[in-house]
């Protein structure tokens, strides 16, 4: 006991009081040595990230004869759209980059509107089988996308949707929806309570009170939960090159015809895939550490 | 109040997304175990697990599949405990490199793969400056089907830098809530970085490294289309057998028990993650 409340004064005191004008420098000089590394660190953990980005940019952005050519400039000394061009005009293209549009903006809209409910009943009620509910759609995350999409696709054969950017939808809304429910659960329980009884007690009607005082608090969370469902489905490979056959989305398209596409094309294709990311996380970047990091507890 | 008001409505908001998962998530999940233990007739029988088990691509595609995990998981691991321990010393400007960190986050698999073909192939990047700089005279053939390390090495590289970002968010949101007494009475005693990582952090952030292992394991298990951007016929793992079954012999049943057996080893290292890494239940929350 009086070893620990001991201990501290002994340890802690020279940092402050009677600390030496040489150690406090040097202890100084430690500081700022340790705070160039920490920026250093950084800078080098950037450039992992942003190096290959920008060569796949420079890549994208060459004439077609210069993705060609070998050895290739680091600093590239002519930028063209003609590469891109000829990747949007290649056949199938512009369906399919429409075909994934369709199915993202639905994925999105199906998602939210069946699982943000959802989420606010999770956030708001106390009520039997809830934590039972909250369990189940836990444990969709061990389920791997593979084994849903094989017997969906045997279904909607069945349906006649097989080969439509409706299956697609569906099979991405399934994926997406654990995701929106437990999102959505977490905004609506940041939006105070309180604010929401009192509206109540003020006369509003439970929905109005909803429309008016808990939807305008919970619209950011909401619309950054919104567009990270675009890109889960934006991204989503497997199920849609498993429900098509011609009318692809722009991933199952170029992964189907990986082997036969030349180069300039592949090369368009990545960057074309990738570069709504740097806008849409640019966007969402204050909710990110809100959207997975309460999705992960 | 809520509970007396409303008994019926938290149910009622329940049940479409409950109806949806019911018909789109745990009837196909059912109906996949139908498929992988019934023939075409659709009698009972085991044989698209025989197919399976005794198909030519079944072991390598395994083994692939599992060196890739056990590999890509600590790298991405190690890379994102330095992504997360930078933001949290408190650079200038974090918002800048959370935000650049997080940039892979929104890149595709497919994406991610054909970049790091760019960087990889024969006339790519890598070779362009290796040559540039004077360290080879020649094009090395770093994809190349009877070199498997490379394309392993490439494969991970390509995992690593575009599924390291959920990893580092779950840290970074872990590590928030780690409270500064915590570090700062390491600080006192004299605890020097490492120590303070191995004994204060890395303990605390258990929950987090537990969910996040369980989630990039899971996630893993399924990435095929990386593999098929980098290494094409050159290499295969079990999700990319399961699309091979389904797409080119258009046999499901097979797919299915490929796909069944994913999810065999999925819910495996869950339970594994679960036992290794016990979370205590304060520490849960």
């Amino acid at each position: 006991m009086s070893g620990a409340v001991e201990a501290r004064p002994v340890v802690a005191a020279p940092r402050t009081d009677i600390a030496p004008t040489a150690a406090r420098q040097a202890r100084a000089r430690r500081h700022k040595i340790g705070r160039a590394l920490l920026h250093v660190a950084a800078v080098a953990l950037a450039l992992w990230v942003l190096f290959p980005i920008y060569l796949i940019t420079i890549t994208a952005f060459s004439p077609r004869d210069v993705v060609y050519d070998y050895p290739k400039r680091v600093i590239p000394n002519q930028f063209s759209a003609e590469t891109m061009d000829f990747f949007v005009n290649s056949t199938g293209v512009l369906g399919a980059l429409w075909n994934s549009v369709v199915v993202a903006v639905t994925t999105l809209v199906l998602s939210t509107l069946i699982g943000a409910p959802a989420g606010y009943a999770l956030a708001r009620f106390a009520f039997r089988g809830r934590d039972a509910y909250r369990l189940m759609v836990l444990s969709t995350r061990a389920f791997p996308i593979v084994i849903l999409s094989i017997p969906l696709a045997v279904s909607f054969i069945d349906w006649g949707i097989y080969d439509t950017v409706w299956s697609v939808a569906l099979m991405h809304t399934a994926l997406a929806m654990p995701f929106t429910i437990l999102i959505t659960s977490s905004i609506f329980l940041g939006v105070p309570k309180d604010l929401e009884e009192a509206a109540l007690t003020l006369g509003c009607t439970p929905l109005t009170a909803f429309v008016r005082v808990v939807l305008p608090l919970a619209l950011p969370g909401l619309a950054a939960a919104s567009i990270f469902t675009f890109v889960l489905s934006w991204n989503e490979v497997f199920a849609a090159v498993i429900l098509t056959l011609r009318e692809r989305t722009l991933p199952a398209l170029v992964l189907s015809a990986l082997n036969e596409s030349p180069a300039p094309f592949r090369f368009a294709a990545a960057w074309f895939m990738m570069a709504p990311s740097l806008v849409i996380i640019f966007v969402i970047r204050r909710y990110l550490l809100g959207l997975w990091g309460r999705v992960s507890r | 109040m809520n509970r007396q008001r409303f008994g019926w409505a938290p149910y009622a908001l329940l049940l479409p997304s409950l109806a949806y998962l019911a018909v789109f998530f745990a009837a196909p999940m059912v109906q996949a175990f139908g498929l992988a233990f019934q023939d075409d007739g659709g009698n009972w029988s085991l044989a698209s697990w025989r197919a399976m088990f005794t198909d030519a691509q079944f072991r390598e595609a395994l083994v692939t599949t599992l060196i890739l995990i056990v590999i890509i998981i600590p790298v991405q691991f190690a890379l994102a405990l330095a992504m997360a321990l930078v933001l949290n010393a408190k650079p200038r400007w974090p918002g800048l490199w959370l935000y650049l960190y997080a940039i892979p986050l929104g890149v595709s698999e497919l994406a991610a793969g054909i970049l790091w073909f760019a960087v990889f192939t024969q006339q790519g990047w890598l070779n362009s400056i290796l040559e540039g700089l004077g360290l080879l005279d020649r094009p090395f053939i770093f994809l190349d089907y009877e070199n498997q390390g490379w394309l392993i090495l490439t494969i991970v590289l390509a995992e690593a830098w575009r599924a390291t970002s959920i990893i580092m968010i779950i840290l970074v949101a872990g590590l928030q809530g780690i409270p500064r007494d915590y570090v700062e009475a390491a600080d006192v005693f004299g605890a020097t970085f490492g120590q303070k990582v191995r004994r204060v952090i890395l303990p605390l952030l258990r929950p987090s490294i537990q969910v996040a292992l369980i989630l990039r394991t899971i996630l893993a298990f399924q990435a095929f289309a990386v593999v098929i951007a980098l290494a094409g016929q050159g290499m295969t793992v079990l999700s990319a057998e399961a699309y091979r079954w389904y797409s080119d012999y258009r046999d499901p049943h097979v797919a299915a028990a490929y796909a069944g057996f994913i999810l065999l080893l999925s819910v495996f290292s869950t339970v594994l993650f679960l036992w290794l890494l016990p979370v205590r239940q304060e520490q849960a929350t």
